[in-house]
């Protein structure tokens, strides 16, 4: 079966409004006519982007999970915990369901995002026809479960306010939690910036435009 | 410049050409499996009650404390904005402002201005000043907006805390928990059906 993409028909899809437009090769700069924003054919810069926040998100993953993102100060003691810490208490004192949902949001996902999204960056750099349909439900998959990272950070943001009984108990927020927000905005961006029309271009000609 | 019988598969690039569909019904891409529409699934007068019902729940979510822990005779409530001034209070700035756009700033702004868009287009049959910003915002807000995630992440602090001290839910919580269900309806919403709307009103 033969498709007809909208760059072999002379088409320019709109990426915020959905208008579909004809490419005209006398204008230089093209705007949507309904929404003004600036046409391009492929995501601006899509994979140089995509690439520079994987590599930033990827970094600061270390400190994220190697630094304490909570501190917890009662009368009978003093504990830093850091993502991985505080899964294995919320398992100790008997919550595995919750306890396998942070596990899920604070690390599968992250390592999901970094591991998945250099892939799709590399098969479709070399331009693979390999598991095409698959990596496009890949992608689909990042951008929903993107945000779910972010859940240790409410959580610790909540802690900090609750537990707030001056020296008997006081909980602070560590420095591997703004580590974490900085990792999940990253890898949310890095998605983003990603064109999953990549995937599937052939020519050379579709270049990054 | 404008095809508009032609459809174009966001995460693929292949050309359809558009087809009536009846409720309910889904228009998939063949090669890549993305969704490219959906048949007509709500009226808009719907999601402008819904708009209006999920301001209400949001002010209520945010009036009212979301737990409050007991510890030696002592009680703590905590609001969402208080969650965010603590965290602010305590150094992690970053942590605080993320929290407060995602859960606090940006739902809201996306429900006053879907609001603003529904009731001017809808009671006013009036184009919408500013209808071509706004737009662009509520796109660029949607994926930053998470409510749904805080929601689980309240339960998981109040589990936390229950082997320390004495915690119950609030009124607020209840709330959060309405306008996580009511924002998943929102922002499943096809924004493309505004544009529609627009165009259909005389000049
Ligand atoms: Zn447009
Ligand atoms: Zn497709």
């Amino acid at each position: 079966m033969t498709f007809r993409t909208a760059s072999d028909m002379g088409l320019l899809p709109c990426e915020a409004c959905g208008l579909v437009c004809r490419d005209e090769a006398s204008v230089s700069a093209p705007c949507c006519p309904r929404c003004e924003a600036p046409l391009h054919r492929r995501k601006h810069d899509s994979v140089r982007r995509s690439w520079a926040f994987l590599i930033a998100a990827a970094l600061l993953y270390i400190p994220a999970n190697a630094l304490p993102i909570m501190h917890t100060q009662t009368l009978l003691y003093n504990q830093q915990n850091t993502i991985l810490g505080g899964i294995r208490v919320l398992w100790q004192e008997g919550s595995w369901d919750l306890a396998l949902i942070v596990f899920i949001a604070s690390i599968c996902v992250p390592i999901l995002k970094i591991v998945a999204l250099t892939v799709l960056l590399i098969s479709s750099r070399r331009q693979s026809r390999w598991a095409r349909r698959g990596r496009a439900r890949l992608y689909r998959l990042l951008e929903f479960v993107g945000q779910w990272s972010m859940l240790d950070i409410f959580v610790v943001a909540l802690l900090v306010s609750l537990v707030d009984f001056h020296t008997v108990a006081e909980v602070h927020a560590g420095p591997g939690a703004v580590a974490f927000g900085a990792v999940v905005v990253l890898t949310m961006l890095a998605s983003m910036s990603f064109d999953p029309r990549l995937i599937w271009d052939e020519s050379p000609t579709v270049s990054t435009s | 410049m404008q095809a508009s019988k032609f459809i174009v598969c966001e995460h693929c690039d292949v050309v359809y050409q558009r087809a009536d569909l009846a409720r309910k019904q889904t228009a998939l891409c063949v090669r890549c499996g993305a969704e490219l529409y959906r048949g007509p699934t709500m009226q808009l007068q719907t999601m402008l009650a819904l708009v209006v019902t999920s301001l209400v729940v949001f002010v209520i979510a945010n009036v009212y404390p979301l737990v409050a822990m007991d510890m030696h005779g002592v009680e703590n409530h905590s609001t969402l904005l208080g969650a965010i001034g603590a965290a602010w209070n305590t150094g992690v700035g970053s942590i605080a402002v993320l929290a407060a756009l995602t859960v606090f700033l940006f739902p809201l702004t996306q429900i006053l201005l879907l609001g603003y868009l529904l009731g001017s287009l809808l009671i006013l049959h009036r184009k919408p000043f500013g209808f071509i910003d706004i737009m662009h915002a509520l796109r660029l807000m949607r994926p930053w907006s998470m409510v749904e995630v805080f929601l689980i992440g309240a339960l998981v602090a109040v589990v936390k805390i229950a082997g320390m001290a004495e915690v119950h839910a609030e009124p607020g919580l209840y709330a959060l928990g309405v306008l996580t269900f009511l924002l998943t309806v929102v922002n499943a919403f096809d924004l493309r059906l505004l544009w529609d709307a627009r165009e259909r009103l005389p000049e």
